[in-house]
């Protein structure tokens, strides 16, 4: 028997990889895991191939008991992880046998640990992907969120056996800072926003609501004033409306100029209220480890930085990997 | 040439962070803007360029995801702008193939009526029904002047997004006869799934129960979205509309309705498609007389 054996779901724990492309056009955002760095390195400990499933936890972590011999890592977010209510290393490769019990006590920061187990999470792969999107029921484990109970399928675990104990440096550790940075390319239609509430917009801390979820965060704090015009043919009257078009996955939308969105990893995909620019990709794995109450900014950066961003991601990455092999 | 009554702005091109390129080829909604988005769109499908991965063509812009390592963004906007310059939609000669599509609504129908009823608070004008009110507004004297109209014209999907199979749907006659209304004031929490929905000049068809903030005329038997594929409509995508469908939302009676859904649920329901070679020029020049063409090969 190789499952998981959920005993607790915790608050919100779902079947995430590295997404589901192709399907944008359809309205069908890519899910997959919000912060790619924390999944991509847990996958690493435990000798997993890229794009293995793994999973998502929420705020609050499930209790998983193991059914047979497995090696495990918990990333992400900080909280207290125990095996059998003995206290274990995060960022480590660890080890299992059937009927060890991994559990969770409260975060002490960031907002979504990540769990790999060699094999994979096994359940069907959807549309070229495992990723969990709960909002139609597709994809993970039954289209939604861990339940008590429930029991996960692995996958087979004839992975490149990784060394027991290896630990990711600190340095190579994703950090939780007070005010998060969030670099952004500002633009798409952030003509319809004066040029003064611009730069208070990328001013001014932004605080992360109860309305933060996988779809997208809702921020407050600051209050953007639109530049007045003629309602183009087909908008709507309302001076945050636009003919609806696409919106990337990051982009921020202003409805109201006082309550920002940023779409996220289940975006939808397209909408009719301004967007005013796009978090960087790299930063989307930065937004998901913050959590209502934390407070985030806006960084203007251009295309270039952008695209540098991306090469230190994987650099990181690749750093990661070579500190293992040690 | 055909003579456009739209004359397009020069497109903006922007970067929707590392992974996304973002186009806008009008602020403003007109066919010829939406020909434009879905002719560039197709030319880039048929490229299949490395890196690419989603091509979403939009109501007066479209957007590409691509992966950066693979093509580099800047390089694709050069091409985008050369493609702006070549893809003509309204040249005499091009044509688009598309699906001419029967989809029957229930014009003011108990179960819309009923959720509207609860949410009167969030609309602009709580006496009267959302049909009432789109009618008043648009100059009709009665609602079924206004359902008239909503039935006789067909629609072109425009986009295709929001969630999972939602249409947006513009309709196909000059814009002095596009009728448009204000969103609600504030969204509802609730709209039933299948409803036929209206907001700025989009109607759409809700996929799946949740939030909403347009008007609502009315409700669609048939689904336009069916996660569990059993529909012989369904059977190579959850999601049925597609971009460039021409929809013709067909006023039905509760007879009809009934009957469709006894269909929907036995699995046996397909609808009424008709494969069509359509000329944007020929449309523009004569818009009423293709109209009478498309439902004429539609019910034929």
């Amino acid at each position: 028997m190789s499952e998981l054996l959920v005993h607790r779901g915790g608050l919100h724990t779902t079947v995430q990889d590295i997404g589901r492309d192709g399907h944008y056009s359809l309205g069908i955002p890519p899910s997959g895991a919000m912060d790619q760095y924390s999944y991509r390195v847990a996958n690493m400990l435990v000798g997993n191939p890229d794009g293995a499933a793994a999973l998502e936890v929420t705020y609050v972590g499930p209790r998983i008991e193991f059914t047979d011999d497995r090696y495990v890592a918990v990333t992400g977010a900080e909280a207290a992880v125990t095996v059998n209510s003995e206290p274990v290393e995060r960022w480590s490769t660890l080890t299992v046998r059937a009927g060890d019990v991994l559990d969770f006590a409260m975060l002490t920061a960031g907002a979504r640990p990540y769990i790999a187990v060699s094999g994979g999470i096994g359940v069907d792969s959807y549309l070229g992907s495992r990723s969990t999107y709960t909002l139609t029921g597709l994809g993970g484990f039954q289209g939604r969120a861990l339940k008590n109970d429930d029991r996960l399928p692995l996958g087979d675990d004839s992975v490149a056996p990784p060394t027991v104990g290896s630990t990711v440096p600190e340095k190579l550790r994703p950090t939780f800072p007070e005010v998060a940075t969030l670099r952004t390319m500002i633009g798409l239609c952030s003509y319809r926003i004066t040029d003064e509430s611009m730069r208070e917009f990328t001013e001014v801390p932004w605080k992360v609501t109860k309305d933060a979820d996988r779809i997208g965060y809702r921020l407050r704090g600051g209050s953007l004033r639109f530049v007045d015009r003629k309602v183009p043919h087909g908008a709507g009257s309302d001076p945050a409306n636009v003919v609806d078009l696409g919106y990337p996955i990051g982009s921020i939308q202003v409805p109201g100029g006082d309550e920002p969105i940023v779409l996220l990893n289940d975006a939808v995909t397209a909408g009719g209220y301004a967007t005013v620019g796009t978090v960087v990709s790299v930063d989307r794995d930065t937004i998901a480890q913050t959590k209502s109450g934390d407070q985030v900014r806006f960084e203007p950066v251009d295309l270039d930085a952008a695209l540098a961003a991306r090469r230190d991601r994987r650099e990181r990455l690749e750093r990661t990997r070579e500190s293992l092999r040690r | 040439m055909a003579t456009t009554s739209v004359e397009l702005p020069r497109a903006r091109y922007d970067y929707g962070g590392d992974e996304f390129i973002f186009v806008e080829l009008d602020e403003a909604m007109s066919l010829e803007a939406n020909f434009k988005a879905m002719a560039i769109t197709s030319v880039l499908r048929e490229e299949n360029i490395e890196g690419v991965i989603d091509i979403c063509p939009s109501n007066a812009s479209y957007l590409i995801r691509i992966d950066p390592d693979r093509v580099h963004p800047a390089e694709l906007v050069a091409h985008l702008e050369s493609l702006e310059q070549t893809v003509q939609p309204l040249a005499e000669d091009k044509t688009l193939h598309t699906r001419l599509v029967d989809v029957p609504v229930l014009y003011n129908d108990p179960w819309t009526h009923e959720t509207l009823m609860r949410f009167r608070d969030r609309h602009q004008d709580p006496e009267a029904s959302d049909l009432e009110y789109a009618a008043r507004i648009n100059g009709f004297g009665t609602v079924s002047q206004l359902i008239d109209a909503l039935s006789g014209a067909p629609f072109l999907v425009t986009m295709i997004g929001f969630v999972p199979g939602l249409p947006f749907c513009y309709q196909m006659v000059p814009r002095d006869r596009q009728i448009e209304v204000p969103k609600y004031v504030r969204p509802r929490t609730d709209t039933p799934e299948r409803a036929f929905g209206y907001g700025g000049a989009f109607a759409v068809v809700y996929p799946v129960r949740g939030a909403g903030g347009y008007q609502l005329f009315g409700l669609a038997p048939a689904p336009v979205f069916d996660l569990t594929q059993s529909l012989a409509d369904f059977r190579d995508s959850i999601v049925f509309p597609r971009p460039g469908d021409i929809l013709r939302y067909r006023s039905i009676d509760q007879t009809e309705f009934d009957a469709v859904r006894a269909e929907v649920e036995k699995g046996t329901f397909h609808y009424r498609i008709r494969e069509y070679e359509f000329s944007p020029a020929h449309f523009l020049a004569d818009p009423d007389g293709v109209n009478v063409e498309l439902l004429e090969v539609l019910y034929r």
